[in-house]
């Protein structure tokens, strides 16, 4: 009545088992370890990027008398109170005499306005002591924080102006603008380009010896360290082809050229990863190479191209190395009219201000790389959202 | 024989070649109109390889090379004047795994008519689909649903309207590809009853690994073996009285 079931019921706890599952539970361990620690410094990073930033979204504005008389025009300083011209922001200062060009009438006239405050001012009520900023101006802030004249506000100016020699003045809009332009400019080259190219190789080419020398290079092409393409771009658009330097269209291309392996690598992927059956059905029924491509190939695999044309731009746009060597890595404080006015991208802005010693402009880097984030986030939420649809349909 | 019968297809020596390999010995076979002609043989015979020549399915291989005659009636589809895209139009293909696409019952079937210009979307084209639904016996399952994705359909109907999709070209020849391979008995039931009746009108050329469904659906019955045509002749003949012992071997299930 012995049988083997009986044997290894009755037995007890194997010991193969007991070891087996303290291998598991380690597994699991390490497995769990490695996400906490990468969740981890993330979480530090999130934390110390927008601690570091928040301050530069608020800035402190100070209630001054301005007087518009004749002296203005040749000497802004005139124009208030001396005691406060270390305490105002001097851009607005400095637009004054332009003001009064501009409207003569105001000549004689005073009025009281919120002005934003020097970035040494904002620094000081911000908590950062020992800044630049003398006593005595400290005690004509203090004194002026009594009295009401002294209020914190929305950094709109931020959100509105380029970038500036003043840090209270600094702002993304520049920057932002001439990444929207160099990014169009590589949305409108590599992704045409690159789609095409995928759809050539993987649809109509035979496999020759030509097109597995093509495959390999394009691979290679992705790995390249992105300055490479800095050079290249800088020897075939600026100095070949005439391209002006800085510009949003020599920069644009010189990141078509490295995005162009990425979006041929995804889009062959995806057209890949529709199923044969589907191309023989089209074929069976006499669909042309053509038709079979395009109308039931490419529908199928548009979602994929765009995840991956999508991911490519990103990278792209957060790219910063290539742009050194095609000079958009400079102080440009305007934002661009057109594509080939020098501008600068918003990654070389950030580079940029982390390179000054102000503390305004620490701030700003850290507001900046908020904006960045913020952009790429929304530019990858958009790709996992394509690719959930894709998911549906199929 | 009967004396009325006619050759739809010639098929006279023909060779294949997958690059420095011989797939096909010199086939020579005849496939008679408005008949169901079985391919049958042990895995890798090229049965497949075979069926796929018939409408130059394997043109899309690029080395895929091919050498004799393949008749359509008395043409050969192998001319260099000759445009595949017309011959799939002639000789329609059914594959082993239900392949719709995924676009609605509606579109899958309008398509091949409409890329080639057969019919103009309209009355004409829903009275096309209509009737090519109809002679693959899916059209009370599908008639209040034709703007449903095909491939929301059951594995056999998927299978049937991959057959009304091929029938909506009007061809003369429907080569299917073990086309009851993926489906349950039931299913597989349906498309031969479905096979039977489209004999009437069209020829077929269907290859199958299952003997049964061989003698069930077939007049002629053509048996492989490592890149030959062993046998071939009426089924009946074949599966009672065949002539090679390799024959009588696989088809009572010795080997294979």
């Amino acid at each position: 009545m012995h049988n083997k079931a009986d044997n290894f019921l009755h037995q007890g706890v194997h010991p193969r088992k007991r070891k087996r599952e303290r291998a598991d539970a380690r597994f699991h361990f390490y497995g769990l370890a490695a996400v906490s620690l990468a969740l981890g410094f993330l979480v530090i990073f999130f934390i110390d990027i927008i601690g570091q930033a928040l301050p530069a979204f608020h800035l402190t504005e100070v209630l001054v008398k301005v007087h518009y008389t004749e002296a203005v025009k040749s000497n802004y300083n005139k124009a208030i109170d001396h005691k406060l011209s270390r305490i105002v922001g001097r851009s607005w200062l400095r637009s004054l005499p332009m003001k009064i060009e501009a409207n003569p009438a105001l000549i004689g006239t005073e009025e009281e306005l919120w002005i934003a405050a020097d970035s040494r001012v904002d620094q000081y009520l911000k908590g950062h002591d020992g800044h630049g900023l003398k006593n005595k101006y400290r005690k004509i802030v203090d004194k002026m924080q009594q009295q009401g004249k002294v209020r914190d506000v929305f950094n709109w100016a931020f959100f509105q102006s380029g970038d500036s020699k003043l840090p209270e003045s600094a702002g993304i809009l520049a920057a932002a603008i001439g990444s929207l332009f160099t990014l169009l400019i590589t949305m409108l080259v590599a992704v045409p380009i690159g789609v095409m190219t995928a759809i050539y190789l993987e649809e109509f080419a035979t496999d020759n010896t030509f097109t597995r020398l093509v495959e390999v290079n394009i691979n290679n092409l992705a790995a390249i360290p992105s300055i490479l393409y800095g050079l290249l771009g800088l020897a075939i658009f600026i100095n070949f082809m005439g391209v002006p330097r800085s510009s949003a269209l020599a920069g644009g291309l010189t990141l078509a050229l490295m995005t162009l392996p990425l979006i041929i690598i995804a889009t062959r992927a995806a057209l890949r990863a529709v199923p044969e059956s589907i191309r023989e059905a089209a074929f069976g029924l006499g669909a042309s190479s053509l038709q079979v491509a395009w109308h039931h190939v490419l529908p199928l695999a548009m979602p994929g191209i765009l995840t991956g044309s999508i991911i490519g731009l990103a990278q792209a746009m957060g790219e910063t190395a290539p742009l050194i060597i095609v000079g958009m890595m400079a102080y440009i404080p305007d934002a661009p009219g057109s594509i080939l006015e020098a501008t600068t991208v918003l990654p070389a802005q950030i580079y940029t201000w982390s390179t000054e010693s102000m503390r305004g402009y620490s701030e700003r880097t850290a507001a900046g790389i908020m904006v960045l984030l913020t952009v790429l986030l929304s530019l990858n939420a958009l790709a996992v959202k394509l690719r959930n649809r894709s998911e549906k349909n199929w | 024989m009967d004396t009325e019968m006619q050759t739809k297809m010639k098929i006279r020596d023909l060779k294949l070649w997958y690059g420095d390999f011989e797939a096909l010995h010199g086939i020579n076979l005849d496939v008679y109109s408005d008949k169901v002609t079985a391919f049958i043989g042990p895995s890798g015979c090229g049965k497949s390889t075979f069926l796929r020549c018939m409408n130059r399915m394997n043109d899309r291989i690029a080395s895929c090379r091919i050498e004799g005659q393949m008749l359509l009636e008395g043409s050969d589809i192998y001319a260099p004047e000759v445009d595949v895209v017309q011959l799939r139009t002639h000789v329609g293909m059914v594959f082993q795994k239900p392949n719709p696409f995924p676009k609605s019952i509606y579109e899958n079937v309008a398509y091949a008519p409409r890329i080639h210009g057969l019919v103009t979307d309209g009355p004409d084209m829903d009275e096309l689909v209509e009737t090519s639904l109809k002679k693959a016996s899916i059209w009370n399952e599908v008639k209040d649903k034709l703007q449903q994705p095909g491939t929301a359909l059951s594995g056999g109907q998927q299978q049937r309207l991959c057959i009304a999709r091929t029938i909506a070209v009007q061809p003369d020849v429907i080569l299917m590809d073990e086309p009851c391979s993926a489906l349950d008995p039931i299913a597989t039931a349906k498309i031969e009853e479905l096979m039977d009746e489209l004999k009437n009108d069209y020829t077929i050329v269907i290859v199958t690994h299952n003997m049964q469904q061989a003698a069930r659906v077939s007049d002629y019955t053509a048996y492989f073996y490592l890149g030959d045509l062993m046998e071939f002749g009426e089924t009946q003949q074949i599966f009672t009285a065949p002539t090679h012992q390799k024959t009588e071997d696989y088809i009572t299930g010795r080997f294979g």
